[in-house]
């Protein structure tokens, strides 16, 4: 038997948070996420969450597990123990039980000039990039977006404007691209008061990932790229 | 009440590439889509999108027309040659274009856009971004979205159109954060709403991919085409049925029995191994399960272990990380159990060859749609192709028909809409509340899995199509609980049972009438093709009372149909 205990808020109907208790047998390798689908379909269906890939690609599920930020779909029931508590992500707007209103997150995201921004020309065919430019970029492009690192974030929850480490990551994914030229204008938007020089270093952001990006790692790259450009 | 002159339902490839392409010559532009755009299942593809490009050796000699032709050889002839070729030969200026806009495609040691064999080709023509191909693209669009500030409403589900004589004018749209049903006006419509895997149990899709894709243009009449077939993918994970790229094979993969033997030598030539077309390997894969010579729980194995710890971390890094974290094994040490899973819809929303329906202003690109490109079968690699090349041609064909429309939004008609959703609503709740639609779309899903799968025969499609004829009547019982309004997944869940039934009520008829096997539809009571009395296209129109089938000619172009053999 697993014991699911899921912060419950509905706006229609007002008042106060609370958590409601649901048990069930688990299935051999149920996710949190399915654990989730079977209350949904078996015992409640009014218990709001976001779901789609089911396979830690498309960043719906994040939310706080237990103990930790993780992605529902990717965290086993077994591993969770028998007694499971869901909360949804911190620092954003609830919206209902478990889903929180992302805008301010992606708004944040949209700051950084989250597009390629060319250097030259384009080419007739496509722009050479050698092997080891490629491997540059490679550890900063698995983010999906999920918020994980986001609610995790204490700067973020002290500090509405800070842009966090998504959209950070996001910066240096552009800022180390060989074929970029946006450099300049993106060094400009993250050296501001609300960018990388807000974060205080706690690594809760490269502790949660879920895609084991490192953000804490990509804001002290951008740090030393910001200090050297000033000499 | 809301406007725009081009509205675009889905948020994915094909979706997000339409907006770009209509924005260019239309201010107002908008997505209407499910999920935020990140959340499309246009992520989760894996292994890559194929050009002939001939960036690699072994595909130096390759050529626009050799993947013209693979591809119509690969869809069993039944694909419109015309609309293979466009396909094909859109595909290296498009590969171009995502990569000016920043995709991070993996390279060839001479820097430029590297490609992997994948099946049925003739050349590693398959382009690729190590083995999260879909997801990067996704990245790529939807950043070109944020830099033309193009609206999206999020997490909007489609529920119906608003139509009059046979014109398109909006949609009728749930907007779970006021928990509304709200009409939006439109001069032109555009669909890009992915697949329908949900429809079966043993799906590699989202749970958001269901009947509902395609539901809106059904319901109002514009016809599905060639829905019977269904494309089962010879490797998703055991259990969860999870994606294994087409690209661990291309990266030399072997596919396994219990006798330890790569049994695919005795189904194709040993020139192309597991390297087959994907209706020929997943129906290899079944026979040997089916015979006996799977594993105890029911697998074969993708076994990468020969190719070494190096290149699987290097090309195949997401496969791994799906491997460890949802059923324990590392594939550097252990082979993967995998099963055919169903994948992809060859059929959908009838289009012409300019994305364009049976309905004036309405549009449609993507897998929701056929134009048709890929047939009886797709090649994989191919669908990204689709969604960028067929989706920009949708937004710029949509752009133009828009051109000399009056703004505004025909209220009467969308009012009306809007009315007659609010009244299936209500007379949901007034159902007598005996059964749960969880349940009937789970029982559909096995339904199907039995009856309309890999092997089909007339005694199990028969038996199936009256177990889905069973549900449908159940499913009018049902009462929705609708506690309170606001991310009522409830009502959404309803619209996606209808969604389900109806499509499968569609492909099980489809189905049963070809008698013949081509492609992807395979039957072991006709065994062969049957291009004397099959080679068109299948129509099905939706009706109170099932689905009423009509057929269309071929197009041929200069490919005359042959024997199809690897």
């Amino acid at each position: 038997m697993v014991e699911f205990n899921i912060f419950r808020y509905d706006p229609d109907k007002g008042g106060e948070p609370y958590f409601q208790k649901y048990q069930f047998e688990p299935e051999k390798g149920m996710t949190i996420l399915e654990g989730l689908t079977y209350i949904n379909e078996n015992l409640d269906p009014s218990v709001a969450y976001r779901a789609s890939c089911r396979e830690a690609v498309c960043g719906s599920c994040a939310m706080h597990i237990n103990d930790m930020y993780r992605l529902a779909c990717k965290t086993q029931i077994s591993v969770m123990g028998s007694k499971i508590t869901l909360r949804p992500l911190s620092h954003l707007p609830i919206l209902k039980d478990l889903v929180v209103d992302l805008n301010p997150f992606f708004g944040h995201f949209k700051v950084i000039k989250p597009y390629f921004i060319p250097k030259e020309q384009p080419p007739q065919k496509e722009y050479i990039q050698s092997i080891a430019q490629r491997k540059k970029i490679d550890a900063w492009l698995d983010c999906i977006l999920c918020g994980a690192c986001y609610g995790s974030c204490p700067v973020a929850g002290k500090d509405e404007n800070y842009l966090g480490p998504h959209a950070l990551l996001k910066a240096l994914r552009f800022v180390d691209d060989s074929r970029d030229g946006g450099a300049k204008e993106r060094i400009a938007v993250v050296a501001r008061d609300n960018g990388i020089f807000r974060c205080h270093t706690v690594f809760n952001c490269q502790k949660v990932c879920p895609k084991d990006l490192d953000p804490s790692g990509a804001i002290a790259r951008l740090k030393m790229k910001t200090v050297f450009r000033k000499f | 009440m809301l406007f725009h002159e081009i509205l675009i339902v889905g948020g994915g490839l094909a979706g997000m590439r339409a907006a770009i392409e209509a924005a260019k010559k239309v201010k107002d532009v908008a997505i209407v889509s499910r999920v935020h755009p990140m959340r499309s299942h246009s992520g989760e593809a894996q292994g890559g999108i194929n050009a002939a490009l001939a960036n690699v050796e072994a595909g130096k000699d390759d050529n626009l027309d050799k993947h013209a032709f693979d591809t119509i050889k690969g869809s069993d002839f039944l694909a419109d040659q015309d609309a293979s070729e466009y396909l094909t030969y859109h595909g290296p200026e498009t590969i171009f274009e995502m990569e000016h806009w920043g995709c991070p495609f993996s390279r060839t040691p001479e820097g430029k856009v590297a490609q992997r064999p994948f099946g049925g080709a003739g050349y590693p023509r398959t382009c690729y971004a190590t083995d999260k191909t879909g997801l990067y693209l996704l990245q790529t669009l939807y950043e070109q979205i944020i830099k033309a500030n193009i609206k999206v409403y999020e997490e909007w589900v489609v529920f119906a159109l608003g139509h009059e004589n046979g014109n398109c004018y909006g949609i009728i749209a749930y907007d779970p954060n006021s928990g509304e049903l709200v009409p939006m006006g439109a001069n032109a419509v555009i669909f890009g709403t992915g697949g329908i895997g949900r429809i079966y149990a043993n799906t590699t899709n989202a749970l958001t991919n269901t009947g509902l894709a395609m539901g809106a243009p059904f319901w109002a009449g514009v016809p599905l085409k060639d829905i019977e077939f269904i494309q089962f993918h010879p490797t998703s994970l055991a259990r969860s049925h999870i994606l294994m790229t087409e690209g661990c094979r291309g990266e030399g993969g072997y596919l396994i029995n219990n006798k330890g033997e790569r049994f695919m030598k005795n189904y194709v030539s040993e020139k192309v191994m597991e390297l087959g077309p994907r209706d020929i390997v997943s129906r290899s894969i079944q026979t040997e399960i089916n015979e006996g010579r799977g594993f105890p729980d029911g697998s074969i194995h993708l076994d990468l272990r020969h190719l070494g710890a190096a290149k699987i971390m290097d090309r195949l890094p997401g496969i791994r990380d799906i491997c460890l974290s949802f059923i324990g094994i590392d594939p550097i040490y252990e082979p993967i159990p995998i099963t055919p899973g169903t994948h992809y819809s060859m059929g959908g929303v009838d289009t012409d060859i300019d994305g364009a329906c049976r309905m004036k202003g309405l549009y449609a690109a993507g897998e929701c749609a056929c134009v048709s490109m890929h047939g009886a079968n797709r090649l994989g690699g191919n669908s990204l192709l689709d969604t960028i090349v067929y989706g920009a041609k949708a937004g710029k064909k949509a752009s133009e028909y828009v051109e000399d429309k009056e703004k505004g939004p025909k209220t009467k008609v969308l009012d009306e809409a809007l009315k007659k959703e609010e009244s299936k609503i209500a007379q949901w709740k007034k159902g007598t509340g005996e059964g749960n639609p969880y349940k009937i779309k789970n029982e559909l899903s096995e339904v199907m899995v039995e009856g309309f799968g890999i092997f089909r025969n007339e005694q199990a499609m028969v038996k199936g199509l009256s177990k889905i004829k069973e549900l449908k009547e159940k499913s009018k019982k049902l009462r929705p609980a609708f506690n309170g309004k606001k991310y009522n997944y409830d009502v959404i869940g309803f619209y996606d049972m209808q969604g389900n039934l109806d499509v499968a009520e569609a492909i099980a008829t489809g189905a049963i009438a070809r008698k013949e096997s081509r492609g992807s539809h395979f039957r072991t009571d006709f065994k062969t093709r049957d291009d004397a009395n099959w080679l068109k296209h299948t129509l099905a129109y939706f009706t109170e009372t099932g689905p009423r089938l009509d057929y269309s000619p071929v197009k041929i172009t200069k490919y005359k149909p042959e024997e199809r053999k690897y």
